[in-house]
């Protein structure tokens, strides 16, 4: 069962490791704001959210998990809202067309 | 496997130091310093020092960060000029051998150190008891090196007095920065709705975590700063007048109950901030319970800057 636990927080955190660096590929590499962003939200949302998964099994009991989770949450909180405002600013200095 | 760790953040560390320094513009060059304090404050987690780790990240990268956003942004109209001007050869000189020496003495200081570092930690762990506290760090900074701790909550209120002194005279006793209107309905207004609860409850909790775990005053009262300049930004709260006689009551309060403990210890235990035998703990968390809302209030204003707006 252990063994299982250990394979299974291996592959989420691996899993959460290729989307950060993905993330950070696509915001040096793309080529506007919005499309930055974009990427940002990939790294912040699910990288974060696979390593936290892969953590709770590791976590010593119930309270630590609900941390783990917890944290990611306030990340998604402020990580939505800081690229929303970053994106309106972006907006409205480029004119569309 | 943790030593490849910690190589990486010291290597890290050292780059984004570097990449700071020499960063032309204001702006990159305060993310750059933002940046640096979190991985400090990671640097501090592996080095179990979590009190200055929360400290640096609250107070060191997140306050002082917004300093100097505020600082950059102000800077802005004239940092193309100013870059124009080159510093002169005997200038670059100069602070090239300046920051080299100290460097210099830095490393020889840190290298003559004698092994094992002479320390106080056991003298600290043995005399615990007599304050009432069980975390080590607040037992050194309110009862071992109390002084140390109310010069420090006095200097962030002379640091407030200062920048309230650089006012215009048609805005002194005014309300500091300008009005935030901003989108009720917007992003920014709903974080500091949904934010600024939570992140009050974790202010006062690491508050009051701090007699026994890592955690204090300091640290509770920049994240209690930081979530009322959530809601000040978010448009949903307006800075105080300045002149408010409350306000001003309560920046002061917190200094002045410390030192007045520290005043009645001169005549009731014999030395100034010595507390009286069993009355340690009652004592330090009266002083704690007095400089945390002082703190909070001083580090909010310290960032929302001088009165800008006439006092109505």
């Amino acid at each position: 069962m252990s063994v299982a636990l250990d394979v299974f927080t291996v592959i989420a955190i691996a899993a959460g490791v290729v989307f950060f660096l993905a993330g950070t590929v696509g915001l040096l590499r793309f080529p506007d704001t919005l499309t930055r962003l974009h990427a940002l939200t990939k790294a912040d949302n699910l990288g974060l959210g696979l390593i936290v998964l892969g953590l709770l099994p590791q976590a010593q009991d119930w309270q630590h998990a609900l941390k783990l989770v917890l944290t990611w949450l306030l990340v998604l909180l402020a990580g939505a809202a800081a690229s929303q405002l970053i994106a309106r600013v972006a907006h409205r200095a480029v004119p569309p067309g | 496997m943790m030593d490849a760790f910690n190589i990486v953040l010291a290597v890290l560390v050292l780059a984004l130091a570097v990449w700071t320094v020499v960063a032309r513009d204001t702006f990159t060059a305060v993310v750059g310093f933002v940046a640096y304090g979190l991985l400090l404050a990671l640097v501090w987690v592996q080095l179990h020092g979590v009190d200055i780790a929360l400290t640096e990240a609250a107070l060191g990268s997140g306050l002082t960060g917004a300093l100097l956003l505020g600082a950059a942004q102000r800077l802005r109209s004239n940092e193309r000029p100013a870059r124009r001007e080159r510093p002169g050869r005997l200038t670059h000189l100069v602070a090239a051998l300046v920051a080299g020496s100290l460097t210099a003495a830095l490393g020889i200081a840190v290298l003559a150190l004698p092994d094992p570092a002479p320390t106080l930690a056991h003298e600290t762990a043995a005399n615990m008891g007599a304050t009432g506290v069980y975390n080590p760090l607040t037992a050194v900074l309110l009862a071992f090196r109390a002084v140390d701790t109310l010069l420090e909550a006095t200097v962030v209120l002379f640091a407030l007095i200062g920048i309230w002194s650089v006012a215009p005279d048609a805005a002194w006793g005014g309300r500091p920065g300008p009005r935030h209107e901003v989108d009720p309905q917007g992003p920014l207004a709903f974080l500091a709705r949904v934010l600024a609860p939570i992140g009050i409850i974790v202010g006062v909790y690491i508050f009051w975590i701090g007699a026994d775990l890592p955690g204090g005053k300091f640290q509770g009262a920049a994240l209690l700063a930081a979530m009322w300049l959530l809601a000040i930004f978010a448009g949903l709260a307006d800075t105080p007048r300045t002149s408010h006689r409350a306000l001003r009551l309560a920046l002061i309060a917190g200094p002045v109950i410390f030192m007045v403990v520290g005043a009645a210890g001169v005549l009731i235990a014999g030395a100034f901030l010595a507390y009286p035998d069993g009355l340690a703990k009652p004592l330090i968390v009266l002083i704690e319970w007095a400089l945390f809302p002082s703190l909070a209030l001083t580090l909010a204003l310290i960032v929302a800057g001088p009165p800008a707006r006439a006092a109505e």
